[in-house]
């Protein structure tokens, strides 16, 4: 009943091109046409954030936005943050300080923390708390992705940071 | 989690998109920041033919001072509120109430004009904007149309917005230099919709009232206004007893549904309470 739209959008930098249903959710075209499964589904209630990604300067539930609205627009997911095979900061300190288990997740914690740090690089635990209360957790209770968010801060400031995970110890400090 | 198929149309000026609401008529609805519609879409409680995007109508956004007015566009998204240094100086009870709606990324896209549009009694714009006494644009094929929130909404998902009219701007009288306000809202957690919440704003005057406004969220059908409570304050001093007295009078005009949240008894004590803290709370902001 209703025709499919060519959608062009920036996926990470790069062109990307789409063919879709006005109905189809950005979250299903990253995941099942760009084939970025980094971004997941938690929930059909907009609530859990696991779906996160940075959309035009913005943290954004791709959930809840239709593909057909990507039209023009930069879109960042978690596939996007390593640069060069470097991890970022914020990848870095979810590692070193224990900010995930299941890691369902974390490519919705990381985006929208990334956000975060660009709009404010030295929040405290409240403003971390809640600036990051859009997405859900089951394993870690959050106490640990605080302190990851604070580590990537600390380090996005220059200031020092104490690496001591195995996977990162070898090339780093 | 998968809506029906729909029609997708992006107008680029004002008009384009009232000629399309009024082509399509009922089959059509209008996206906003698109998280209270594209949630009941997914759900399938809203089937709608046609989805008519205001995404790009770029004359539908910000936040300016106009005379004695704040003017918003309809299609300000909520972080872009609790972000206005103008709002923070001059109307602090919207960034206030801003704050406690949704979460970060809900606040991204979801806007003022489409909290007030949609009429769910849950959503806090409603009982804020009756609070500021603020009046709301409504564009229609035929012009605009200036309206009082006191008396825009007319019961659950209902208001006086036409169907083929558009709410373009919310105007704020800016409150009086030493006005208090508060909004005071109990919700399970964050991001959730209020069990109850109320809405303050306040001026006092050789150690009385002399204005004031209490609304009230999630109590009743719509939001609404506790005239009787505001009534029994004004020329009179804020003590105590007088905010006891207000509190009452303000859950005498709940109505609340029952669900998860409580029962009706529950929310309407809870409606009282949140009158009385906004009213203190208000009351310590305001210059006396």
């Amino acid at each position: 009943m209703s025709k499919k739209i060519m959608v062009s959008f920036r996926l990470n930098g790069k062109e990307t091109d789409v063919v879709v249903e006005p109905r189809e959710l950005l979250i299903h075209t990253l995941r099942e046409k760009c084939l970025h499964t980094g971004p997941h589904i938690g929930c059909e209630t907009s609530h859990c954030g696991a779906c996160t990604v940075d959309f035009d300067g913005m943290s954004v539930k791709s959930c809840t936005m239709l593909t057909v609205q990507a039209e023009g627009a930069e879109v960042l997911t978690v596939e996007g943050l390593a640069q060069g095979g470097e991890l970022h900061a914020l990848q870095e300190g979810f590692m070193q300080e224990h900010g995930l288990q299941c890691g369902f997740c974390t490519p919705g914690m990381l985006m929208r923390a990334s956000r975060l740090l660009q709009e404010n690089p030295d929040p405290d635990e409240e403003e971390i708390r809640y600036w990051m209360a859009g997405n859900l957790c089951r394993c870690t209770g959050y106490q640990n992705i605080v302190k990851a968010v604070q580590y990537a801060a600390r380090k996005l400031r220059g200031e020092a940071v104490e690496t001591s995970h195995p996977l990162m110890t070898a090339d780093t400090h | 989690m998968i809506p029906r198929p729909f029609e997708y149309h992006v107008p680029r000026t004002l008009s384009d998109a009232i000629g399309l609401l009024n082509e399509h008529g009922d089959s059509a609805k209008l996206l906003a920041g698109g998280h209270s519609l594209l949630p009941m879409m997914k759900l399938r409680f809203a089937e709608p033919d046609h989805l008519i995007d205001l995404g790009k109508l770029t004359e539908l956004k910000g936040i300016r001072e106009a005379g004695k007015e704040i003017r918003i566009g309809s299609m300000t998204t909520e972080n872009e509120l609790i972000w206005s240094t103008l709002l923070q100086t001059r109307c602090p009870l919207v960034v206030e109430g801003a704050r406690q709606i949704s979460d970060p990324q809900v606040r991204y896209r979801g806007t003022i004009g489409g909290d007030i549009s949609h009429g769910d009694p849950g959503n806090d714009h409603p009982a804020l904007m009756i609070a500021l006494n603020a009046v709301f644009v409504l564009q229609g094929e035929h012009g605009e149309r200036v309206v009082p929130a006191d008396g825009f909404f007319l019961g659950t998902y209902m208001t006086t917005l036409d169907p083929g009219e558009i709410m373009t701007e919310i105007r704020i009288p800016i409150p009086e230099a030493g006005a208090g306000s508060c909004y005071a809202k109990l919700k399970r957690k964050t991001g959730d919709f209020a069990t109850a919440a109320a809405a303050v704003t306040l001026r006092m005057s050789g150690g009385t009232v002399s204005d004031v406004r209490i609304a009230l969220t999630n109590v009743a059908q719509t939001a609404v206004r506790a005239t009787d409570a505001e009534q029994a304050l004004r020329g009179k001093p804020l003590d105590e007893s007088a905010i006891a007295e207000a509190a009452r009078l303000a859950m005498a005009v709940c109505d609340p549904v029952a669900d998860l949240r409580g029962d009706v008894e529950y929310k309407t004590a809870m409606a009282g309470e949140m009158t009385r803290r906004a009213l203190a709370t208000a009351y310590s902001r305001a210059a006396h």
